[in-house]
């Protein structure tokens, strides 16, 4: 037995877990047992869900709570219905980019739009690791993959910035390698009454590492730190000098109406009425 | 599930013990490179799963921050410090 204390929040007969040798998902995994724990947050109480894709199967094997492994790019759509139909369980999305902002960006636009309350923890390794590597809408310019072996041509989507935008609660980004920014950035998305989003930068050493230079989990770690600039100081930079950087910090942190707590008081007020 | 003590590697100094699980580590460096006061170094020897694994050789360094725990992506590393140990 391994003597870790977060191994309680596990399904320990599916470890050890079978990501990839070095791949963020066991990280943002092992951080968000220690924001579960570190908020004292029953498991009992927790619904979490995920779709489709490597950082899907984050929460589903093995965090020990009530998990849902839902269809392609669909997680926050299921969500949104746990939340409604309970809504004193904190409901939390774990899933990919690929997932939550290619093949399911409506549903992340719509969700922030509703401000409804529920944390979406985004997995942004700027690839589809799972089917192969192909080329993902966060993909850098200019990186390589398998179907762009000369170069990706498309700008990637700025996820965070489009989620502040459409009217989320809260919004952080952060990558793998701010585990300490990262922990207190969960632990505010669990709390934060409306929709939050904690998009993490996360390493793929074997999809994306291996075509760009960047073969081993710690080649990543030290792309990111050299790649991230904090929101203060990129707020004075241009858009040119921020090319290929990644901006991390806390894009909004904001008291917004809520959708569940609205819906339930137009349900009381027409009960009201009726009698 | 086959983990047993055997498979775990324990380096304890003045209340502070760093534990490596040999049965979930997949060797892929990142304690190691992390580690701000680099505590950890690679293992002689293979482990049965047939990667290097970190060993804390330089324990002595060790602040107590816990990053190497936090970052594990394989639950591998426990960081425990005895109540009242400084």
């Amino acid at each position: 037995m391994s003597k870790y204390r977060m191994l309680k929040y596990l399904r320990q007969e599916v470890l050890p877990t079978t990501m990839c040798l070095g791949c963020g998902g066991g990280t943002v995994l092992n951080i968000f047992a220690n924001a579960v724990d570190e908020l004292g947050i029953d498991p009992k109480d927790l619904v979490m869900v995920s779709g489709i894709g490597c950082s899907a199967w984050i929460p589903s094997p093995y965090f020990k709570a009530d998990t849902l492994h839902t269809t392609h790019g669909r997680p926050i759509a299921f969500a949104t219905g746990i939340k409604v139909g309970l809504p004193d369980k904190y409901v939390v999305v774990i899933s990919g980019d690929g997932d939550l902002a290619g093949i399911g960006g409506n549903h992340l636009l719509h969700a922030a739009r509703r401000n409804i309350d529920i944390a979406v923890i985004l997995v942004n390794n700027f690839i589809h690791g799972m089917t192969g590597g192909q080329v993902a809408p966060t993909t850098p310019f200019g990186a390589k993959t398998t179907t762009t072996p000369y170069g990706n041509i498309e700008h990637p989507l700025n996820i965070s910035e489009t989620v502040a935008a459409a009217g989320a609660s809260y919004v952080a980004r952060w990558t793998t390698a701010n585990p300490f920014m990262l922990l207190k950035s969960i632990k505010k998305a669990l709390t934060k009454k409306g929709f939050a989003l904690v998009e993490v930068i996360s390493q793929c050493p074997v999809q994306f590492g291996q075509r760009n230079k960047l073969r081993s989990a710690p080649d990543m770690l030290r792309w990111f730190l050299k790649n991230s600039v904090p929101l203060k100081k990129a707020m004075k930079m241009s858009p040119e000098e921020l090319e290929g950087k990644i901006v991390i910090g806390e894009f909004i942190d904001r008291e917004r109406v809520e959708f569940v707590e609205e819906l339930n008081k137009i349900i009381r007020g027409v009960y009201v009425n009726a009698d | 599930m086959s983990d047993s003590l055997k498979d775990i590697v324990e380096i304890k100094i003045n209340g502070l013990s760093i534990s490596i699980n040999k049965h979930f580590c997949k060797g892929c460096g990142i304690c190691i490179e992390m580690c701000p006061t680099k505590v950890f170094e690679w293992s002689e020897k293979l482990s049965e799963k047939g990667v290097y694994f970190p060993v804390p050789s330089y324990i002595d360094k060790c602040t107590k921050c816990r990053r190497c725990e936090l970052m594990c992506p394989d639950f591998a590393i426990s960081v425990e410090v005895e109540e009242g140990a400084g």
